[in-house]
């Protein structure tokens, strides 16, 4: 410590940039698992560019093995395999990102009251998110969906309810941190109100660990609502919904290993890749 | 000299790797440590001193390399042993047995997980001690050693139960486990409170005396060295400006640098040249305070009175000291004047308002314009992601005045006031230095106009240099503006410097109050004295005062 300071005190800012030696967006991991997350939003957003099959109409004779003609084979009733993970993509990223979007939101909210007002509204918030914290997440999300009707949409929101308590708890113990640091009390004593500090200090400060989070999120939400998927939860058939996708191979793994193993692999890289990005954004901020 | 030193560094280099450039951090420098003796580096932050110290134990970090030289370290057989391109099982064994290190921040060198007595015990395991009981008797011994009451007691404490200073004398015990020929002290009390930090040199010194082992003292405070050292070493930007006997330099510096430093020593010298100011007779006070007491409530058992009884009047245009140790209830004083805490009981009227009974929201952020308070630590106290401009705007921008581009002015001509340039409005505060920085919370404070102005420790965080310069700018805002001042401090020296009435404090209580040159020259009560004679380079001062005191040599 004392000889980085030495540094950094005597050439400010040779010392400065020996901080950012480490850039964490150059190494070739991070460049891939971007480039994963590239591709898969691409097929979410043009499919069309990526295959000439339909995802929904079989194209050709059924079961036959990954081939030039057929990158990942085709399915029982002979529907490109390819085409339904690429045009599962939209699917599979969207509902996930509903699901970020619901946890992130109402999470953060939740957490960023509880620890501005604290006194019995913590309490309140934050007793109400241990309860949502004690129930197993597939059994909230399954009687979530079970609430609100099967579909992608509902899946995502069922997802999403389970990421809330981890949000705010995250973002609280951020927020609190913030809170009693000095520049919040110097805001404070030069005439700033709760919201305007809010809004200039303390949520700026705390964002970063909890976009960390967010994208740490979006891969498991993907994972889970593939879960969901697979057990029925989710889109109805035929929609090329990833965990559908994986459920529906699931009769032929003796006889056709391929409609199971290749989509399951591209949920894997996609996984992993938010997970390698997202660890990167928080090592980013600590540097 | 036949017997050679200690510890000879010839024509030391060392550079850091960074990945746009290399830094030269120390450029050949020339220093030895006797036996039985201190040799003092002393010098600003970034002037090479603790890299030095740090190639002399083997710890450089990993981007830092020797690039020329020599260490060589003397055994008490007369053996000499180079120490640079030492291979690191060997330096496993030197580290702890002939070289121990006093680290600097007593807070965080200790492992908070472990008791006192596991930590001191640590060095003796790693050097091969198995025999449980006497591992126990040692420390116990080693805890009593330095000053420590009831040390099988202290053994079973853990780090938190002890006060700062009781943790550096810990850490001494530590660094004395295996009776090293060598002690290198880095900074051992920048975090320490005078007083405790003189208590604490005093025993390094007294354990120097009584073990023969040589001391090789880091500090950027040349009042510090000044009363110890038997060699003075003077560092800055990587070179050595001056060395030679400690008394000798000091007597007669030779290099401007080491002049400047002796002048920015605050217990040396008088360095800022500022008129004492003496309300005019008959004018109401700015400040008013009667009766201040707060109490902060404890689940379990009676609350904790962390200021009671204190009374003070502060004149317009002048600057109050309140002075104590940590735990004197200074800064609460300090927070509950700038409305920042209500206190349990008592007054506080400042520009005929009544600081009690402002309730909050509308009342209190008017209020605020007329008290601001600059914090201790630059360092938390700039919101890191705004730039300097937004920083300096913000409380315009909370009381709104001014349009945009006023604002956008007002900032450009207070740092002008703080004596920055105007590009370091788009910066960062990370991009600035601790004393620029603190430049920039002044700024932020002063930009609303406020009657008051409360410094809490506003430069006991800050280098002497850096320090001497602050207290400067703060003596010319108050001329310029007509500022009054309350002056938090721990630090006689800076309070003398810079403040007209003073007020001394002990676990809460008023002991002394008066005029600086009243309290300060003759001291009344006896904390006071303990206070004044804590002030490093005291016994110094008076040797300037009776300059055939000072040794020829």
């Amino acid at each position: 410590m004392s000889i980085l300071s030495h540094t950094a005190g005597a050439r400010p800012s040779t010392g400065q940039r020996a901080e950012r030696v480490r850039r964490p967006a150059l190494r070739p991991t991070v460049a891939l698992s971007a480039l994963v997350l590239l591709l898969a939003l691409a097929w979410a957003l043009a499919p069309g560019l990526f295959t000439g099959y339909s995802p929904t109409a079989s194209s050709t004779e059924a079961l036959q093995s990954p081939s030039a003609a057929h990158w990942f084979g085709t399915d029982a009733t002979g529907r490109d395999v390819f085409a339904r993970v690429v045009h599962g993509a939209s699917h599979s990223i969207t509902a996930a990102l509903i699901a970020v979007a619901v946890g992130l939101v109402v999470g953060t909210t939740i957490g960023a009251i509880a620890g501005t007002v604290g006194g019995a509204v913590e309490e309140t918030l934050m007793r109400g998110v241990d309860v949502l914290l004690a129930i197993p997440g597939l059994l909230l999300s399954l009687s979530v969906v079970i609430l609100l009707g099967f579909g992608t949409t509902n899946a995502a929101i069922a997802v999403g309810i389970t990421s809330i308590a981890t949000f705010a708890r995250l973002s609280r113990s951020r927020v609190i941190a913030v809170r009693q640091s000095e520049y919040v009390e110097a805001a404070f004593g030069s005439g700033g109100t709760l919201p305007s500090i809010l809004w200039r200090h303390i949520l700026p400060n705390s964002a970063a660990p909890v976009t960390a989070l967010a994208a740490l999120q979006l891969g498991s939400a993907i994972l889970q609502i593939s879960t969901l998927g697979f057990l029925g939860y989710g889109a109805p058939p035929p929609t090329p919904e990833w965990g559908l996708l994986i459920a529906e191979g699931r009769d032929y793994v003796a006889t056709a290993w391929w409609l199971t193993l290749l989509p399951g692999l591209v949920v894997a890289a996609v996984v992993l890749s938010t997970n390698r990005l997202s660890t990167a954004l928080g090592k980013g901020e600590q540097a | 000299m036949s017997v050679p030193p200690l510890l000879q560094i010839t024509d030391l280099s060392i550079t850091y790797r960074t990945r746009r450039a290399t830094v030269e951090a120390v450029r050949g420098i020339d220093l030895s440590v006797a036996r039985g003796q201190v040799t003092a580096l002393v010098g600003e932050s970034g002037s090479g001193k603790s890299s030095a110290a740090q190639a002399a134990i083997g710890l450089l970090p990993e981007n830092g390399r020797i690039t020329g030289g020599s260490i060589a370290l003397t055994g008490q057989d007369g053996s000499r042993e180079e120490l640079v391109s030492l291979p690191e099982h060997a330096w496993r064994g030197l580290r702890g047995t002939r070289i121990g290190l006093i680290p600097q921040d007593p807070t965080s060198s200790l492992d908070p997980v472990r008791t006192i007595g596991a930590s001191v015990a640590e060095p003796l395991r790693i050097h091969g001690w198995h025999d449980r009981e006497r591992i126990t008797a040692r420390v116990h011994e080693l805890l009593d050693r330095v000053g420590l009451d009831d040390p099988a007691l202290r053994a079973r404490q853990y780090p938190h139960e002890l006060s700062g200073g009781m943790r550096q004398r810990v850490l001494i015990a530590a660094a004395l486990a295996l009776d090293p020929d060598l002690l290198i002290a880095d900074e051992p009390t920048s975090a320490l409170d005078v007083t405790v930090q003189a208590t604490v040199l005093d025993l390094i010194d007294e354990l120097r005396d009584s073990t023969g082992a040589g001391v090789l003292l880091i500090t950027h405070d040349l009042a510090v060295a000044a009363d110890r050292a038997d060699q003075l070493v003077v560092m800055r930007g990587g070179r050595i400006e001056e060395s030679g006997p400690g008394a000798a330099v000091l007597a007669a510096p030779t290099a401007e640098y080491t002049r400047t430093l002796l002048d920015d020593a605050p217990s040396l010298r008088q360095g800022v040249d500022r008129r004492p100011r003496r309300p005019e007779p008959g004018q109401a006070p700015l400040v008013r305070v009667r009766e201040l007491r707060q109490e902060f409530p404890r689940p379990g058992s009676a609350p904790f009175v962390a200021v009671d009884g204190i009374c003070f009047d502060i004149a317009p245009g002048t600057t109050h000291a309140l002075v104590g140790e940590s735990g004197s209830g200074k800064t609460t004083t300090g927070r509950a004047i700038a409305g920042f805490r209500r206190p349990t009981a008592g007054s506080i009227e400042v520009d005929r308002t009544e600081v009690t009974a402002l309730g909050g929201g509308r009342a209190l952020r008017d209020f605020r314009s007329t008290v601001q308070l600059v914090h201790q630590n630059p360092f938390g106290s700039l919101d890191p992601r705004q730039s300097i401009a937004a920083i300096l705007e913000e409380p315009l921008r909370n009381t709104r005045r001014g349009s945009r581009s006023q604002r956008r002015s007002a900032a450009l001509h207070h740092l002008e006031l703080v004596s920055l340039p105007p590009e370091v409005a788009s910066r960062r505060p990370r991009e600035l230095s601790g004393g620029q920085r603190q430049r920039v919370a002044i700024a932020r404070a002063l930009i609303l106009q406020p009657e008051l102005v409360v410094l809490d420790e506003a430069v006991s965080a800050l280098d002497v240099t850096v320090q001497a310069q602050i207290l400067r700018l703060l003596a010319r805002l108050q001329d310029e503006l007509g500022l009054t001042y309350l002056l938090i401090s721990h630090d006689l020296a800076v309070v003398r410097q810079v403040a007209d009435t003073v007020s001394v404090l002990r676990r809460g209580r008023p002991v002394e109050a008066g005029p600086v040159e009243r309290v300060l020259e003759g001291p009344h009560h006896e904390y006071t004295q303990a206070l004044l004679a804590a002030i490093p380079g005291a016994g110094r001062q008076a040797d300037q005062l009776h300059p055939e005191a000072v040794p020829a040599s």
